[in-house]
């Protein structure tokens, strides 16, 4: 079976459903949340490419580096606001993260 | 390359950097004041150019620099050093905030939204957003030995990304499905015939991701705990003009490359302002912090902005722009009250604080009382002018529905506004505020003059925001 866009388009949208689904339904651990999201912009990234592959316009691979460099800040900072959270609470179970209810 | 459209970015960015600089090598008690009047010089200047910049495209279609940008651009960087000056004496009471590094964060959360505001591609929309995202996310938790400041910011953090991932997801499909990252490109392939279900998909992540940044009420969980948690002068920002960038930025993709769709988003838009609207009505009567209470306030008005965006029309977009404007200023004269609410140097924050400040200053109480009439729509304050305006739009557009539930939603609102002001006027007075600062002093005044005479301003105001919206649809 040849693998065309409608392939990618599959797995990037089962890759983004358990990224938001990890987000959720985790109560165990801040780190999986940080990984969820990894997975819900490498899902974009998937789309992106393939995108680009099959309209044959490289505008597509170009965001995706733009999105790979965001990614890397985004998970530089989300680790260093998770480090704080850890040294004032002594814990990252999200469960322990209910000071304000909401 | 016409690159001088984006002077004042460019001009913001670099003095960004070059206050970073400074503050590192500066004597170290004084360089949180040195930073920060030099980022106040910067965002001066940065106005000036937007003034007198040029208009027009530049970046190979990247970036525009016209009516609109100008003038959400200039209700931003307003908005960014009122918010700085709160914290000038905010962050010094609290030790651990009085780092130089504060307002350069808020340098670069300007820059970020500046970009949002100009952009006309959604790689560019993508960049701005995410520069003002980070920045804000670390202001957000910049009290690292409280627990509640880095709750707060791990909170915002989390919904922040989802928000940005589901954004980025829609940007996918549409760049898909239309074949193009250019605005003008995406509403010329609506143009021609029905439109595809990737694209309408992908237009509904769009909007989900962007109604989670400006925090409407399907997806406002997360901001009464930010809006708690964050130190009070990084709830003032925060309130003010982020909010304003993404109200902007929604404005301008949805009339822009989605502009051709109305009839697919309209219904969407409506339930999302009515939600807004309903929880901006209801949840703030229960609550006993006055920074809980600023949260869901704020929710409700961004379902007054919506009411603009959901009519669709020129009128409409008019109509949003002059709230956002009302708005700023009323959100930050609030939030300097909240700030000056502070006994024997530790801050208070509950509602019943407020109790008797009629009595011992009665200034600030005049200015909280202002601030709360004209949130609740009372002329002839500005917030009146700014709510005539999207329930005219809604109107002229037939959203009889929305408008209704609108002037319901005003009138239930005045209630905890009122019960504000009666609170500080005939209940028993408790000890006196500590000294309020120059500086506070000077925002909460501004903000008073601008909110009370709005009505004289009113016709420039809505000339450039009428200028704006044809820049925007024309």
């Amino acid at each position: 079976m040849p693998i065309g866009i409608g392939q990618y388009l599959v797995v990037s949208a089962i890759l983004l459903v358990v990224g938001i689904f990890g987000i959720f339904m985790n109560r165990k651990n801040v780190i999986t949340i940080l990984m969820s999201i990894e997975l819900i912009l490498l899902s974009v990234n998937l789309n992106l490419v393939a995108f680009s592959g099959a309209l044959h316009d490289l505008t597509g691979q170009v965001f995706t580096m733009f999105v790979l460099t965001v990614a890397a800040a985004e998970a530089a900072i989300g680790l260093a606001i998770v480090v704080t959270y850890f040294r004032n609470r002594g814990s990252i179970a999200v469960e322990d993260v209910n000071l304000m209810k909401g | 390359m016409n690159w001088i459209v984006a002077l004042p970015e460019i001009v913001l960015a670099l003095s960004g950097m070059a206050v970073l600089i400074a503050g590192v090598f500066a004597p170290r008690p004084g360089a949180f004041q040195l930073t920060s009047m030099l980022a106040l010089g910067a965002l001066l200047v940065t106005a000036g150019l937007v003034v007198i910049a040029p208009a027009g495209v530049g970046y190979g279609g990247l970036y525009v620099a016209d009516a609109f940008s100008r003038f959400v651009q200039l209700l931003i960087l307003a908005g960014a050093a009122l918010a700085i000056i709160l914290s000038l004496d905010f962050n010094r009471q609290e030790a651990e905030l009085a780092r130089f590094e504060f307002p350069v964060l808020i340098l670069f959360a300007a820059v970020g939204m500046m970009i949002m505001v100009g952009a006309t591609n959604f790689m560019t929309l993508y960049l701005g957003l995410e520069l003002q995202s980070l920045a804000l996310y670390v202001v957000a938790a910049f009290a690292r030995d409280s627990l509640r400041s880095s709750e707060a910011g791990l909170k915002y953090f989390v919904l922040g990304s989802l928000a940005s991932g589901l954004l980025l997801y829609g940007i996918s499909l549409t760049y898909g499905f239309s074949g193009s990252m250019s605005f003008a490109q995406v509403a010329r392939a609506l143009l021609s015939g029905t439109p595809s279900v990737g694209l309408v998909i992908g237009m509904v992540f769009v909007i989900s991701g962007l109604v989670f940044k400006v925090a409407a009420a399907p997806f406002h969980m997360w901001s009464p705990d930010v809006y708690e948690g964050a130190p009070t002068s990084v709830t003032a920002l925060l309130g003010s003009a982020p909010k304003v960038a993404a109200l902007a930025l929604l404005l301008r993709v949805m009339m822009g490359p989605y502009g051709h769709l109305l009839s697919q988003w309209q219904l969407l838009i409506e339930i999302i302002s009515i939600a807004s609207l309903v929880v901006g009505a209801l949840a703030p009567i229960l609550q006993t912090s006055i920074k809980r209470l600023m949260a869901y306030s704020s929710i409700g008005h961004v379902g007054y902005a919506l009411m603009g965006l959901a009519a669709g029309t020129q009128s409409g977009t008019t109509a949003t722009l002059i709230y956002l404007a009302t708005y700023l200023f009323m959100t930050l004269g609030s939030f300097g009250v909240i700030i000056a609410m502070r006994r024997q140097g530790r801050s208070v924050e509950t509602i019943s604080d407020l109790a008797g400040l009629g009595r011992n200053d009665a200034g600030l109480a005049l200015a909280m009382t202002i601030f709360m009439l004209s949130m609740a729509g009372v002329p002839p304050l500005s917030g009146f002018f700014g709510k005539l305006y999207v329930f005219l739009a809604a109107v002229q557009s037939g959203l009889w529905t929305l408008a209704v539930i609108g002037v319901i939603a005003s009138v239930v609102g005045a209630y905890y506004y009122l019960r504000i002001v009666k609170i500080m006027y005939f209940d028993a007075p408790v000890r006196a505020f500590d000294r309020r600062s120059p500086s506070l002093s000077f925002v909460v005044a501004a903000s008073g003059i601008v909110t009370v005479f709005f009505i004289i301003v009113a016709g420039p105001v809505t000339a450039a925001a009428q200028a704006a919206a044809l820049a925007l649809l024309g």
